[in-house]
């Protein structure tokens, strides 16, 4: 089967599953109707109608190929970029290092993985921002919290822009037998990924009993974790066929970013609790703002590119 | 004298700069609107805000819905947006600003009469009762007294309060280029003047109502 076609039946795919989760909403609410209004309810139909806004965008990007998916992936940076710095403390001596950051060090890492230069745009991030950033923000002179803001700069440029590029840093990499196929390959990560979240979401609904992480995240819990866990292994390995990978390593796959997808999801609501809000933003209607729908996929991206290119790059 | 009202064949060049304006305004900030003590209202109304930044008015005025947009004018200090050729169109024909001569002892015509002229007309008002931008640490400097004389004026009118959330941020002051962080406009309950409400009182009053919109300030150290 060629890729195009694959493509189509994933995108059918997720729209059933959306349509299926449209209509569970739908009865939810029509059985609920005339009692007061239930938050989880509300909440829950909001974020599908948010995801069908996310599938359909996705999906003309994917219709644009290399340059959608880039383009796409560029914006999501724009707005999680924007959402890190304005939750983070900054001074008015990081206004250049800051606007550098968004107008600079973005679109080149973009810019650098629509030229296909792995070598840079591995490192450019990573290296060169590292180093660059506080001699911009020491030439303007201000010392004072010099390598808290620092830090906190450099970080919000890893999360929202290095690590985000790596989803489409994925139609890079040339894999012996794939036909380009690559961005089946995007496909695969942000559905599994997705997947998992929603996947920990139902069953924390149905069986949570234990948080996981009280004091980060109430809402996690053990058996939302495994159940989320376990069934989108599943599902990532039924996936294989869009995949270079064979069926069980396929899985294995599903499995690291579904953990990497989890473990993001807790460091980004350390970071918020730190910073004392419950979303990042309210860009995206019942999940927040990009960085909340945004988090796990951060976490899996870059080790999903990099165990895919040590094991299956030629 | 500038028209009291938005002119109804508004040219088709400055409706394009006026959009061209909000889109980047929401492109820059993902300005966001909170309605929290009134809702949007054709009615002439005063919104008065914080100021810290140039861009103050264009946030409001991005938020409101077209139709109330069309009919609400930015209170602005003529000496600064009359100079040079680009910033008089912005500020008289995009946004139709009612243009007050700050410094008293040179002004030839009342800003309070310009004002009261215009919502006589049927525009609402963005006032910022600072008087000028508050660069400093402060969240709000003390307020003038003209929101007071207005409301004298015209004591029927609705005042909202509005917080203007993180522009401040977005372009400090001095630098040129802006960044693009999230940004919100909270709109508080209208007031209205007293029966025997004295300055004093309402000044104190207003000036509660607007800080009350604020966010909690962070704990940084």
């Amino acid at each position: 089967m060629t890729g195009i076609g694959q493509a189509y039946e994933v995108f059918a795919g997720i729209f059933g599953a959306l349509a299926v989760a449209s209509v569970t909403g739908f009865v939810l609410d029509r059985l609920h109707r005339g009692r007061p209004l239930h938050p989880t309810i509300q909440n829950l139909n909001a974020r599908i109608r948010a995801w069908w806004v996310m599938v359909v965008l996705i999906g003309i990007a994917f219709a644009f190929g290399a340059a959608g998916v880039i383009m796409l992936f560029g914006f999501v940076s724009f707005a999680a970029l924007r959402e890190f710095i304005t939750l983070t403390p900054t001074r008015r001596g990081d206004h250049i290092a800051l606007a550098t950051g968004f107008f600079v060090v973005l679109p080149v890492q973009y810019w650098l993985i629509w030229i296909n230069w792995y070598g840079l745009y591995s490192i450019f991030i990573p290296v060169y921002v590292f180093l660059l950033l506080p001699i911009i923000a020491a030439l303007r002179g201000d010392t004072r919290d010099f390598i808290r803001r620092i830090a906190e700069v450099q970080w919000g440029l890893m999360i929202s822009v290095f690590c985000v590029s790596h989803v489409p840093a994925l139609l890079t990499l040339p894999i012996v037998g794939y036909g380009g196929h690559n961005l089946l390959l995007i496909a695969f990560l942000v559905l599994v990924v997705q997947a998992s979240d929603v996947l920990q979401y139902i069953w924390g609904k149905l069986l949570g009993r234990h948080p996981i992480a009280p004091r980060l995240s109430p809402s996690k819990t053990i058996e939302g974790f495994a159940g989320g866990i376990i069934s989108a292994t599943l599902l990532g390995m039924a996936l294989w066929r869009i995949t270079p990978f064979p069926p069980l390593q396929a899985g294995l796959m599903a499995l690291l970013i579904t953990v990497m997808g989890f473990c993001g999801g807790l460091v980004m609501s350390a970071i918020k609790r730190d910073r004392g809000v419950k979303d990042w933003g309210q860009m995206i209607e019942g999940h927040g703002g990009m960085l909340d729908r945004l988090d796990s996929v951060i976490f899996s991206a870059p080790i999903f590119f990099h165990v895919t290119r040590y094991y299956w790059s030629g | 004298m500038i028209a009291a009202c938005a002119p109804p064949g508004k040219a088709m060049i400055e409706r394009f700069i006026a959009a061209v304006v909000t889109a980047f305004a929401h492109v820059l900030t993902g300005v966001r609107a909170n309605w929290v003590g009134c809702l949007p209202d054709p009615q002439p109304r005063v919104y008065y805000a914080n100021h810290s930044s140039h861009g103050d008015f264009v946030l409001i005025w991005a938020v409101l819905p077209r139709a109330v947009q069309r009919a609400t004018r930015p209170v602005a200090g003529a000496d600064y947006w009359l100079r040079g050729r680009l910033r008089r169109l912005v500020g008289t024909r995009v946004f139709n600003a009612v243009l007050i001569d700050r410094t008293a002892q040179t002004r030839e015509a009342d800003p309070i009469g310009l004002m009261v002229a215009a919502l006589d007309a049927g525009a609402s008002l963005i006032l910022f009762p600072e008087g000028t931008r508050n660069t400093g640490e402060d969240r709000l400097l003390p307020f003038r007294s003209g929101l007071y004389h207005l409301a004298h004026a015209r004591p029927d009118v609705e005042l909202v309060p509005v917080w203007i959330d993180n522009l401040n941020r977005v372009m400090p002051k001095g630098e040129v280029i802006p960044l693009p962080l999230l940004c919100t406009v909270t709109f508080g309950g209208p007031l209205r003047l007293g029966n025997d409400e004295d300055k004093t009182n309402f000044i104190v009053r207003s000036r509660a109502a607007l800080l009350a919109l604020a966010p909690a300030k962070d704990s940084e150290p």
